[in-house]
Formats: C-alpha cells, structure tokens, sequence
C-alpha cells in the first residue's frame, strides 16, 4: 500500500441497533472530506455497512480497522462470534441464517455479503467455528 | 475565485458575534470572528436557518426592492402558492390576488399554475423504466445545493426539471408578449417569495444559463400592501388559473400528493432532511419512488420570508385548497405538454468540504485533524466561533484558526506559562538573589 497511511479503529457494538452503521457512517464522512470520488466513497459505505451490521447482528459486535492510503481503503471487520460454518454458502445469494426477530428489522434478506463483494475489489473472509470471523475488503481508489 | 453571488448576509450593526447561528448551519458555514458571525459563501445553502434562529434579526436575506419594477414598461407578479396561507380566512384567493395586482403589477401569474405543469412533466419521469429510485424532487433550490455540497452521489437522483417558478416566469412573459406586443425585454417578472434560496437561484443559477425571473421580492415586504388594499377595496376579477395540484406544493407532502406515486417519502427541516439523504446514500430507501425533500419545517409554508407562523399559514392554506375545487378559473386548461423543461446545465458536486486537492496531503491533514481534535475537551461550547471543537480542529489544520484560540487550551498555556515564570523567578543571577544565604553568612 502507498505512503501517508490513515488508520481509523472503531468499536462495533453489538445489538445495539441505534449506534449500528455509525462506524461506515463516519468512514464515508471521512472520505467525502478527503475528496475521494463519491461513486467510489458510496461502494465503500456500503461495503462496510454490511460488514459492520453483520457483526452487530451475527456475532456480538466487533471492531473496525480502516486503513486509507492514497491508492486504495482497507476495512478489516474482526468479531468473537460464532463463526460462519459454510463461507460459499453464505456468499450466495439469499442465503440467511437471521432469526424471525432479525428479519422484522429488516435484515436477512441474505444479501450483504454478496453486496460487498459486488461492490469491492478484494474481500477475504477468514472465519472459524466458536472462535470468530475476520473480514478484509478493499477497494481501490481509481477506477 | 470569483465571489459566489447568494443571497443570505449578515448586518454587522446587529451581530453580537452570540454564536446562537453557528451550531444551527447544517454546512457548517458560520464561524464568529472579531465578535462578528462570517459566512463562509461557498458552503452557504441558502436555508435560512441562521435567519430563523438569530435573536438579534442581524441575519437577512437580500431581495429587490419594489422599486426594480421601475425599469420596466409591463410588470409581471409571479405568487408563491405560500402567499395565501399568510392572510386571514375570510380573504379568498379572488382578493388576494386582485391586491397583489394592485400593488404596482399589470398582471399576475401564479406559480401553483407553474406546479401543475411541473407535476405532469415529473410524473413522465416516473414512468420511465430507468427513472433513478428514488427520484428525488428539486423543488428546493436550498436542498439541490445542499446535495451538491454534502451528497453528490445522489445528484443523478435529482428532478432536472425546471422549477414551477422558472416555467411560470417563461409562460408568463411568453403570453403577455404575445398579448401586448410588447418587446420580451420590456417585461418585467417578478417572483414574491418566501425563500431565500430562490432569490440566490435567480441571481446565480444552477440550472439554467440565466433565469426567466427578472427580480425577487420577499413576502413580508408586499405583505403590508396587500392587507391595506384588500381591507379598503373590493376585487373581482377572476385571475385565478392553478387548481389544488399545484397550491399544494406551498406544504410538506404537497408535490407528492399532486404526483400519485405509488410510494413516497416527504420530509422537512434541513437537518430531518440529512438523515433522510444519508439513507438514500446507503441505498436503504430503494422501495421508495419518490422523495420530496424541503428544507424550512412545513416546507415552503415555514419559508424564512414568509409573516404568519408556518402552522397557522398551513391551516389557512388548507381552506384555499377546499376552495380550489369549485372556484372559477380564468384560464381553461391549456396543453403545454410542448414546453421544454429539462435543465441548460449540469450541476456539479460542489467539494467545499474538501481538505485537499491533493490526496495525500488531504490524508496528512485528515490525521492531524484527528489528533488535535483528541486534545481537544469536547464540549463543542462555541467560545472559539466555531461550531464545534471538530470544527476547529478542521479550521486549524486548514490555517484559518489557531490551537489557543479554544479558551481551554488558552488557559492550559497560560498556567504552563505562569508555572515557567515561576521558574525563572526562582532561578534568578546570584548577584541579584538578595535571599542567598551565602551573603549573610558572610555578613557575620
Ligand atoms: N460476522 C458473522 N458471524 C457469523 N455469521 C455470519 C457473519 N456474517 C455473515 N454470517 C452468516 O452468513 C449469512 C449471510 O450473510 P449476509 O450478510 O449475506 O446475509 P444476512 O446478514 O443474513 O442478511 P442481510 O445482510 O441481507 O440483512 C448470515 O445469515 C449468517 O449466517
Ligand atoms: S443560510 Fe443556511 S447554509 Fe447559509 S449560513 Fe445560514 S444556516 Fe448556513
Ligand atoms: S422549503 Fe421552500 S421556502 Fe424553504 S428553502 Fe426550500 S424552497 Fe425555499
Ligand atoms: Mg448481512
């Protein structure tokens, strides 16, 4: 990654549904102020979105770490959760495991993963059973 | 850069540098300085919510005088739909708009007409299989630019109509060129506003190349006018031409109505309207159609240039628009299916917020923002002029204010200063040290 590296750390709350989103929320703030490309500032805010409310939802909340350089942004989604048994499964879409109670907020529609890999130009998932999971996605400025 | 013409200023004689309009600029625009609040143009919407919110009545939005109808040889008024929600009930339109004529106009031409039109071409665009969802209503010049400013990844969402006071101002003077036969030049149109932002919109447009509109006159300046003439005299003239459709674009939730989309979402207040913005930008409102977005609470009703209180104007309106569906009309219903409406320009993201043209040193800026803004105390209590203690810490790193200028870490530097002198006083020459007791042992 190039030069003059921006580290942001967020805490990722879990199922607090009235402080979730406001890690990708300050993030695409950011990069509005940094002047990145707004089509590129919406693939991200979208991405860690996903990411974020997966953890919320998911796996009892987590953290964020956000890496901006001057040619691409890393967001690294770390949880404690359950873990995800099947990732190919899960990367389909209309896969969901969301209880009834997830699903009355609006959630489990079974597409967020797929939306961040539709919206990145890397994603790696790493998860392990009763241990967690840890999500990288990164998305190049130009383009 | 060349100074952006807009019409929301300051009347230094009444600031009292109170910070009261700093926290309410939804772009933060306002910083105090010299005890006197300063407009940075650029970020400055036009919302009027600094109009709104000072006590001291110092801010104000530049309209024209009455007197710009002088340079004209045929005048033309163009009422805002809000203009009949600021009367009393037992007025009906008939009157008000007979007393609006009376004011120095040789013809009236409401804008709710010019709403009507707009509602037909919009609802086109709805139709249309590659309609943006949601489309988002244009409207409110103050909530275009704040998109321009703030969402510019939701411009393509926009309405690229013209506005109902564009299209009334060009049917207008079309028909009384044609009527009169009087030069286009000669005629002049005047809109009577309850905003602030159209009277920018006029000056400085974003959409057009120049507007059809020749001036703008406030709402609360022809308001007196208008009740002295009604009171004294009779008018019974029939000039009305807009039915319910377009009056109803004066409240919150009007143009939507008008427009029968199948789901919509209207909101009011710049503030309800970021949430709002910001939802559509994390693509969470893409089973809504249409979303009618104005900025003053109530819409257009609560105007900043408007006299009655925007709730007791939504009432009144109410009964205008009961009264709409029987009143007579002087023009039957015309076709302008014709008209061409889409915008001359394209509007632009307007990167204000912006640290840096560079990216690396927008970066470099960025992570010295963050840790001054950390050594900050977060009370965002204003003494410094700017909204808020993240404000500053922008401010700073942009070379516009300085660390000291936070009375915390003023006092914080006074005390380290204070603590040095200290210091220094206890390290004085042995010349000068009358305590050193090496002297008066050698006194004994
Ligand atoms: N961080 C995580 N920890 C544990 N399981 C996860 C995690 N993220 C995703 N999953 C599993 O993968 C499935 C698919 O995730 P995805 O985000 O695509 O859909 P969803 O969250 O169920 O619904 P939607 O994102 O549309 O609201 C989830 O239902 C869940 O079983
Ligand atoms: S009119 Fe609105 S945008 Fe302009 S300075 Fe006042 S509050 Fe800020
Ligand atoms: S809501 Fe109406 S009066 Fe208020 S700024 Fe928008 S267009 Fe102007
Ligand atoms: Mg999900």
């Amino acid at each position: 990654m190039s030069n003059g590296i921006l580290t942001l750390v967020y805490d990722i709350p879990a199922m607090d549904m009235i402080s979730a989103g406001e890690a990708s929320s300050n993030v695409k703030k950011k990069l509005k102020q940094l002047g990145v490309n707004p089509l590129i500032v919406k693939k991200v805010s979208i991405s860690m979105y996903e990411a974020e409310m997966n953890a919320v939802i998911h796996a009892n909340g987590g953290s964020a770490t956000v890496n901006i350089g001057t040619d691409e942004i890393v967001i690294i989604i770390e949880d404690r959760g359950p873990g995800i048994e099947n990732i190919d499964l899960a990367m389909k879409e209309g896969y969901s495991t969301a209880s009834d109670e997830v699903r009355q907020m609006g959630f489990g529609a079974g597409m967020g993963l797929p939306n961040i890999k539709k919206n990145s130009d890397s994603l790696n998932i790493e998860s392990e059973i009763g241990k967690g999971t840890r999500l990288e996605i990164a998305i190049k400025f130009t383009s | 850069m060349t100074t952006y013409y807009h019409s929301v200023t300051l009347d230094d004689s009444k600031c009292k540098g109170c910070t009261n309009c700093i926290k309410k600029c939804p772009t933060e625009a306002i910083r105090v300085r010299k005890g006197k609040a300063r407009i940075t143009n650029e970020r400055c919407i036009d919302c009027g919510e600094c109009i709104r919110v000072c006590p001291y009545h110092a801010k104000k939005a530049i309209t024209d005088k009455m007197e710009a109808l002088g340079g004209y040889q045929y005048k033309i008024a163009l009422p805002a739909p809000t203009l009949y929600g600021q009367f009393p009930s037992r007025y009906d339109r008939k009157a008000i708009l007979g007393a609006l004529k009376a004011q120095g106009f040789d013809e009236v031409f409401e804008v709710a007409r010019g709403a009507e039109i707009v509602t037909e071409a919009v609802k086109k665009i709805l139709m249309k299989r590659d309609c943006p969802k949601p489309l988002i209503s244009s409207a409110c010049p103050a909530v275009v630019r704040f998109i321009q400013v703030r969402f510019p990844a939701l411009i393509d969402n926009l309405v690229k109509i013209d506005s109902p006071m564009e299209v009334s101002a060009m049917l207008a003077r079309k028909r009384a060129a044609e009527q009169t036969g009087i030069r286009k030049d000669d005629i002049g149109v005047f809109f009577i506003s309850p905003c602030a932002a159209k009277a920018t919109s006029v000056k400085t447009s974003y959409e057009r190349y120049s507007s059809n509109v020749n001036g703008v006159l406030s709402m609360a300046d022809i308001y007196l006018g208008i009740v002295r003439d009604m009171e004294s005299k009779k008018y019974d003239k029939v000039l009305i031409q807009a039915g319910i459709e377009g009056l109803r674009w004066a409240g919150s939730g009007g143009e939507s109505l008008s427009l029968q989309a199948e789901s919509y979402l209207s909101v009011d207040g710049i503030h309800n309207v970021a949430k709002i913005l910001e939802d559509i930008e994390n693509e969470k409102l893409g089973d809504i159609e249409f979303v009618e977005a104005l900025s003053c609470t109530g819409g257009c009703l609560g105007g900043p240039l408007t006299v009655e209180n925007g709730f007791v104007a939504a009432a009144r309106l109410r009964k205008h628009l009961e009264q709409s569906r029987y009143m007579e009309r002087a023009e039957k219903r015309m076709d302008y299916s014709e008209v061409d409406l889409v915008w001359q320009k394209k509007i632009e993201h307007k990167p204000v917020l912006k640290l840096d043209e560079n990216l690396q040193e927008a970066l470099r800026k960025m992570g010295e923002l963050e840790s001054i803004n950390d050594k900050l105390p977060g009370l965002d209590c204003g003494a410094c002029g700017a909204p808020s203690c993240r404000a500053l810490a922008e401010d700073i790193v942009r070379g516009k204010s300085h660390e000291t200028d936070c009375i915390f870490k003023l006092r914080e530097k006074v005390r380290d200063l204070a603590i040095q002198m200290m210091e220094l006083e206890g390290k004085m020459p042995p010349v000068m040290d009358d305590s050193s007791n090496g002297e008066e042992d050698l006194k004994k």
